[in-house]
């Protein structure tokens, strides 16, 4: 019973609750215990909130007894990524600053949730900050991969993800600002969506770059992730970034997609994203979800969008940016971590040292890169140009969306890599984002959905769909016609 | 505490240098609410009640723009005669304060919402300036700092301090003038001048409170000295902490002699951030910053482009209310003023008093009376400004008409007026209290003329011999006798009634 709870979608626990068939409550505690048995590995979840997820559980379960209309995910658990403020829960952002902080309020991704009777089963693990691509930034220790232990499950988002793999919650939440979302993702066997920017509130998410952070769903089927999609997304009027525009129809297309037939669909196979520095497992694995595509009646053929060779530089300078900004309020004033406060430091002299000890080496590492960025007679050389790039990555957009419907990519260059493998080299860790940037500084709509294993590792790959802004609903019908034509692929046995 | 500094005279500064000004004034607006969340915009308050995760600066929060204060902006920049952006941005000003809650503060950089626009400010002899605006931005204000310990009550040598965030987050309109030369001996009045005219500017629109000693309205005066010798553009400083109209004046003032007497003795000045102390008139060099600020300002990405439509500008320019240069021009048409007479009533701050006053109900004449005499010696008396008088328009223009009605003679209105100033209530409730009713009771008032006949039978005498002037004896006796609430021109009728 347990193991059939588990492993069942979001999708099809929420029939059964919604039925009568089993309890929320029996669903949550499947998942409650699967965290305990299996945390101890993966360390996916900084923080479970048993009683919490009992507690909504136990409503939804009450007004399900009640004939209550109950909304299509109401009961089915989830696991929420540590950048997303819960009122009175903790949220570290996987970081030493924020320790023992209980937000007095919640996002609006978190309310949104809460209102819609989805179970926050806990917060997941991430890089610091939500700097990184492997989870190995977390100030809590990394998150394993559960394909693999000795590997990342990728970041930011890793424990997210992770969750998802090791069957500890069929939902997740994850913030993208390069890739946090679709790479890990990608590593780990599931689907991740980086809806188009501003289609989801940010209130409540802990800002890393404000221009590029877009939360999204995250499930281990596209149809999970797309009824995800609709619970989270629509415009907040705490948030002037976000769009006042109907949320695209993402369940409806995945439904259809389901059908399997893509016939009059346009692919743009993206020429940038092949060839050196793509391990060839993965670049096979691309190739035959190519041909399947094809199958499906799709018609493909290769696009080329130049300016995307310099998103990742034109990222690696808006992002620390705009986060060396953001950071900055972390200061031992009014919440977090204190060190050195002992009546003989100045105001000073005690942020200096609380910022010192609390943020880690890749987070400084970016308020570096983006104070020297954004200094006076460099902001032009730095910044400036950078958005120049990002202009014209939207326009290769433009251009490559007037001729196909979707754009489609491997999601990273290669399968999960080795714990330690990369921690030391920041350019190597970096280009786990190559694929995935270019979304992010265009505002567009991307995903990831497993493609399978590679033939050389088994190990997860991930083929990435992108659409133009508020289409979000082309990417998941190509990936759901997709993801059927594909089956299954096994799971991790952990 | 103050270290002795070298100050050149006055006339010595004119003769040698030419001052040119520079002022930035921080406007707060009175909008209900706070510049990017729906916290209460109020002064005062218990520390630390109007907050939320936004003014706070809490992780995950985001600022959403106030559309009043977007209009109070535009509206502001109208009024200056600035151009308004199409298309503006904030920009994030970075640097770490702890009572600025995200160690940023949103304001606007390179693309403000109003610019190029100019003030004609009159000075005290008439002569009228034109101030040429730069720029006028909006902000957000940060919380306060109380510095606890330590002899200055700056932070350097507190032993600890205390942070108050209510006013983090208050919409702030900065309005920044061009470069100010050629006004040389009377700078240091142009500068007080601007300042008023702003402030009046303001008032009439009604976007601000406007009170430099709550700090809704503060000014930075920037100061430097051109030796006339070369005619080259000297360093400025910057000077904070003026609190009042007259402090700006004594601020410009010292800066222009404290510079000069640097420059005479083969110094320079350092370009700085200087504190005005009131108390001693004088300025004090800010805390020595160990590196440049560098503000490192970027587009805000939390908040969209803000592209006020043309549409929208020329209503706001439809609302604008009768500008205080225009409604000068206005009153001293109405009530027939000299320049003389209209600029005395201006530089007394009497103009919006007199004219609630005429508001109210009283003939200008009247009202202007009572304000630049009686009102303008009390005022004196207790060393506080006109406007600061415990006693409203409209409690003024009710003792007028109590005078006019013959309820009060002049005389008792005065002690009425007393009454309201001393917080006994209203000048009816004053009249109730201190018994000042004119006796009007002519039985009594014929008794009390009886009795003073009787007690000087000689005068009464010359009286009845047609001597009339002898009167004017009786007529004392009666108003000492009824202490002055008798109308003396009745008691005057029934005295040479009796002796008929």
């Amino acid at each position: 019973m347990t193991n059939d709870l588990i492993h069942a979608t979001a999708a099809e626990l929420a029939a059964k609750i919604h039925s009568g068939e089993v309890s929320s409550v029996e669903v949550t505690r499947a998942h409650l215990d699967r965290i305990s048995e299996t945390n101890g590995k993966v360390n996916s979840f900084l923080h479970v909130d048993t009683e919490g997820a009992l507690a909504q559980a136990r409503k939804v379960d009450d007004a399900v007894k009640a004939g209550e209309k109950v909304s299509p995910l109401a009961g089915v658990p989830l696991a929420l990524k540590d950048v997303m403020t819960t009122e009175g829960v903790p949220t570290t952002c996987g970081s030493k600053m924020l320790e023992g902080w209980l937000p007095p309020y919640d996002a609006t991704v978190t309310r949104k949730l809460k209102e819609a009777g989805v179970v926050i089963l806990g917060k997941t693990n991430m890089d610091e900050f939500a700097m990184g691509s492997s989870t190995e930034n977390s100030a809590y220790g990394p998150t394993r991969n559960p394909w693999d232990l000795e590997r990342i499950p990728g970041g930011s988002g890793g424990g997210s993800s992770a969750a998802l793999a090791a069957y500890q919650a069929p939902l997740a939440i994850g913030t993208d600002t390069g890739g946090s979302i679709r790479q890990p993702g990608a590593v780990t066997g599931t689907v991740g969506v980086k809806p188009t920017y501003g289609g989801v509130s940010r209130y409540g998410l802990v800002a890393f770059s404000s221009s590029l952070d877009q939360a999204g769903p995250c499930a281990r089927t596209v149809l999970d992730a797309a009824l995800l999609h609709e619970v989270i997304a629509g415009y907040d009027e705490m948030d002037s970034t976000s769009i006042n525009e109907p949320v695209p129809a993402v369940v409806a297309a995945a439904r259809e997609g389901l059908n399997g037939d893509l016939s009059g669909v346009r692919i743009g196979v993206v020429t940038q994203f092949q060839g050196e520095g793509y391990q060839p497992g993965v670049l096979r694995s691309f190739q035959a979800a190519v041909s399947q595509l094809k199958e499906l009646g799709a018609e493909i053929a290769d696009v080329s969008c130049p300016s995307f060779d310099y998103a990742l530089p034109a990222y690696y300078l808006i992002a620390p940016s705009e986060c060396s900004s953001n950071l900055a309020r972390f200061d031992a004033m009014r919440y977090g971590l204190r060190v050195g406060d002992d009546g003989t430091r100045s105001t000073e002299e005690v942020m200096s040292l609380t910022r010192e000890a609390g943020f880690g080496p890749e987070v400084k590492r970016r308020i570096m890169i983006g104070t020297y960025a954004l200094s006076s007679g460099y902001y032009d050389a730095y910044y400036g140009s950078a958005q120049k790039v990002r202009t014209l990555i939207t326009q290769d957009f433009q251009k490559a969306f007037a001729t196909f419907d979707v754009l489609i990519s491997p999601t990273t260059p290669t399968t999960a890599f080795k714990i330690g493998e990369r921690a030391n080299d920041p350019m190597a860790m970096y280009k786990a984002d190559l694929c995935t940037i270019p979304a992010n500084l265009a505002g567009t709509p991307a995903m990831s959905v497993p493609s399978g294993l590679s033939d050389e590792d088994g190990l997860p790959v991930g083929l990435q769909i992108m659409a133009p802004a508020l289409q979000d609903h082309r990417m998941y019908r190509v990936a759901a016609a997709y993801e059927a034509a594909r089956g299954a692929f096994g799971g991790p046995s952990l | 505490m103050t270290s002795l500094v070298e100050l050149m005279d006055y006339d010595e500064v004119i003769e040698k240098y030419d001052p040119v000004l520079g002022l930035e004034v921080h406007v707060e607006l009175h909008t209900n609410t706070k510049m990017f969340c729906g916290c209460a915009n109020e002064f005062g308050g218990e520390p630390n009640t109007h907050t939320c995760p936004t003014c706070l600066g809490l992780p995950g929060s985001l600022p959403v723009v106030n559309g009043k204060a977007v209009e109070s902006a535009i509206r502001i920049g109208l009024a200056l005669n600035c151009e308004i952006a199409e298309w503006c941005r904030f920009a994030r000003k970075n640097y770490f304060y702890p009572d600025m809650p995200k160690n940023f503060q949103t304001s606007q950089y390179d693309e403000p919402i109003a610019y190029n626009g100019w003030l004609d400010v009159t000075l005290d002899d008439g002569e009228v300036i034109r101030v040429e605006i730069e720029r006028a931005h909006m902000e957000e204000d940060t919380g306060k700092s109380l510095h606890v310990g330590g002899a200055t009550g700056r932070i350097h040598g507190a032993e600890h301090s205390l942070l108050d965030y209510n006013r983090a987050g208050v919409p702030l309109i900065e309005i920044v003038t061009k470069m100010i030369p050629g006004t040389g001996r009377r700078a240091p009045e142009v500068a007080r001048a601007y300042v008023t005219a702003l402030r009046d500017l303001l008032k009439a629109l009604d976007v601000s409170d406007v009170r430099m000693d709550q700090g809704s309205l503060r000014c930075d005066a920037n100061v430097s000295l051109t030796p006339k010798a070369t005619g080259e553009l000297g360093t400025r400083t910057e000077t904070k902490n003026v609190n009042s109209l007259r402090s700006v004046e004594r601020a410009v003032r010292f800066e222009m002699t404290r510079q000069a007497a640097v420059l005479a003795s083969g110094g320079t000045v350092t370009q700085e951030t200087r504190h005005f102390d009131e108390s001693s008139g004088t300025t004090s060099p800010g805390r020595k910053k160990e590196t440049a600020e560098d503000y490192r300002y970027f587009p805000e990405p939390d908040l969209v482009p803000i592209a006020p439509s043309r549409e929208w500008v020329e209503e706001l320019r439809g609302t604008l209310p009768e500008l205080p240069w225009e409604r000068r021009a206005r009153i001293q048409k109405e009530w027939n003023l000299t320049d003389e007479v209209l600029r005395d009533l201006v530089n007394a701050g009497a103009l919006d008093l007199i004219e609630a006053t005429v508001v109210a109900g009283a003939k200008p004449d009247e009202a202007r009376s009572w304000w630049v005499s009686y009102l303008a010696q009390q005022a004196n008396a207790r060393g506080v400004e006109l406007t600061d008088l415990p006693i409203t328009p409209a409690q003024v223009a009710r003792v007028i008409e109590l005078v006019n009605s013959g309820a009060l003679t002049n005389k008792l209105a005065r002690e009425a007026v007393n009454g309201v100033l001393e917080g006994e209530g209203s000048p009816d409730e004053v009249v109730e209290k201190r018994g000042l009713k004119v006796v009007s009771d002519d039985s009594a008032l014929e008794k009390a003329v009886d009795e003073a006949l009787a007690a000087q039978p000689d005068v009464a005498q010359k009286i009845r011999d047609g001597k009339v002037q002898a009167a004017g004896a009786i007529v004392g006796a009666v108003m000492k006798a009824t202490k002055g609430q008798a109308d003396a021109a009745r008691v005057r009728e029934i005295v040479l009634a009796r002796c008929s």
